[in-house]
């Protein structure tokens, strides 16, 4: 399988099924780790470097035999490629952007990927689409053990698996949670949310993590402290939050469905009706009406579309997913017109569709 | 009470805790969501931790006992004090054992604990000096290359190859 493969399809995370898939989009655990015989990323040389990603690609795809990977290196890709990964959580902004050596390893199905080179040599990451975070530990974490049957790890008798930033050192174990909250926005609650969060040091971020925005009412909420309890501990807490963070969400949209319901349908079906008309459209505005109408389906204000649409909707209309589907470089104001387009298309009444629009 | 960073009215108060002491923020629904979710984790991690670090090495320090702490350099990848202290990162391994006395209170600091609970790796940590010394051997290669001694890079990167499959 190869990067262009996975464009059109929506990739594990998005697929919308699972525990509570209507309002939590995924699952995630990622894992830092660092081999015990190199130097951390900026003291390591180039060529330390490159040994690092050759030395774990072999190993890693020994330990994987028959599984479908994808092997890339950074440094050559297209920036749109790059862009592409970030966009689908295959990598983070940092692995894109930084220079050296640097590479990723990707599952086909998209359950998993491991940065190579990172802030860490290794920062390995599983996810799945609901609310599954026990299954998303017993995979990462047979995964990790795998590479550590072939590479020793970086670990400190007292202080556990060993980082380059010592806020992640110990279990190096970052879980999260990505929610849909539009109805915690309307109603002007998730400020409540944000601070009980806070006190119990959980972090909250938006789609895109680090350096993003909140866009189209995603949030994903994750543990800040690595060291002192264990990996079960730390799942437990963010797995123990999330359900109470559902129930306020759920109760928000009945109350809005309730107490306001003309302005609720009215919302949503005029965020409908702007995606299936548009010429011109950017890709915060399509966010933030996707939102909508993502809810709107879940609340049965809109019956003619699914959930997984809008989820691939909120996928492919991301700047390097419309570019790569479109198949062509573009200014941002064309994109707004091909965006424009291609949402008309998938959400027109003629449900005639094009290739690709309900793959997976 | 008004946003710190416009007129209007503060919504948001927000207690920042990763900085071990709270610092307490007051904003609008804008500017809080700005800061919550464009404020990166990892790099307002790096900020709260030279905050922090700069207020640890302060209390009852000179200027001169400050500036030799900056100069304390780990002895296996050679990365001074003051250069993890700027740039948030670390080294090698071998600095936590190096700059141990200045990185526990930044631990506890951040996470509160200093004993990992938790997985452990299958094998034993034993050999880590072997692992150590070939930190250092590929400091010392990359030091001989740059000063065009070959002939000791040739040297240290034979002894490299051999130490690297004695291990594996």
């Amino acid at each position: 399988m190869e990067l262009n493969d996975l464009t059109k399809c929506t990739g594990e995370w998005l697929r919308g099924v699972g525990p509570e898939a209507d309002i939590v989009i995924s699952s995630r655990i990622r894992l830092a780790r660092n081999l015990a015989e190199y130097a951390f990323i900026n003291r390591a040389t180039p060529q330390d470097r490159q040994r690092i990603v050759d030395l774990l690609r072999e190993k890693f795809g020994q330990s994987q035999t028959g599984r479908d990977l994808i092997n890339l290196d950074i440094e050559p890709l297209e920036k749109i490629d790059r862009q592409l990964l970030v966009e689908r959580h295959l990598i983070s902004r940092e692995l894109a952007e930084m220079q050296g050596p640097r590479a990723v390893i990707i599952d086909a199905e998209e359950k998993f990927s491991v940065m190579i080179n990172e802030e860490d040599h290794l920062r390995i990451q599983a996810m799945q689409s609901g609310l599954s975070l026990l299954a998303v530990w017993e995979q990462i974490n047979r995964i990790d053990d795998q590479i550590e049957e072939k590479i020793p790890y970086a670990f400190h008798e007292k202080l556990g698996y060993l980082t380059a930033c010592p806020t992640n050192v110990g279990t190096g174990l970052r879980v999260s949670v990505m929610l849909h909250l539009p109805a915690l926005v309307i109603t002007r609650q998730i400020e409540k949310v944000f601070r009980s969060l806070q006190k119990i040091n959980l972090a909250v971020r938006g789609l895109y993590g680090e350096g993003s925005q909140a866009q189209g009412d995603f949030y994903q909420i994750s543990n800040q402290i690595t060291l002192g309890r264990s990996e079960m501990d730390l799942i437990k807490q963010v797995g123990d939050i999330v359900p109470v963070i559902i129930d306020y969400e759920r109760q928000a949209r009945e109350f809005l469905m309730k107490e306001s319901h003309e302005n609720l349908h009215d919302r949503v079906s005029r965020a409908y009706g702007i995606l299936r008309t548009a010429q011109t459209i950017n890709s915060e505005e399509t966010m933030h009406l996707l939102s909508s109408v993502r809810m709107g389906v879940n609340l049965e204000l809109i019956r003619d579309v699914g959930v997984p649409k809008i989820n691939l909707l909120f996928l492919h209309t991301q700047p390097a997913h419309l570019q790569k589907l479109i198949g062509g470089e573009m200014d941002s104001s064309d994109r707004n017109i091909e965006r424009a387009r291609y949402l008309r298309r998938h959400l027109s009444k003629e449900k005639e569709n094009g290739p690709g629009a309900e793959a997976n | 009470m008004k946003c710190q960073q416009c007129d209007k009215p503060a919504t948001f108060h927000i207690t920042e805790l990763a900085g071990g002491k709270p610092t307490e923020l007051h904003l609008c629904e804008d500017h809080a969501r700005q800061y919550l979710t464009s404020s990166s984790q990892e790099g307002t991690a790096v900020g709260n931790m030279a905050a922090m670090l700069a207020q640890q090495i302060t209390v009852g320090q000179t200027a001169e006992e400050l500036a030799q702490l900056d100069q304390q350099a780990c002895p296996v990848c050679g990365i001074t004090f003051y250069e993890f202290r700027s740039q948030g990162r670390l080294g090698c391994p071998h600095d936590y054992i190096s700059f141990q006395a200045q990185l526990e209170p930044l631990i506890l600091n951040i996470h509160g604990e200093l004993e990992h609970v938790g997985k452990r790796p299958g094998r034993s940590a034993s050999g880590s000096e072997k692992r150590t010394q070939l930190i250092r051997l590929r400091r010392a290669l990359k030091e001989a290359v740059e000063t065009e001694n070959y002939e000791l890079a040739s040297k240290l990167r034979d002894q490299i190859k051999n130490t690297e499959t004695d291990n594996t």
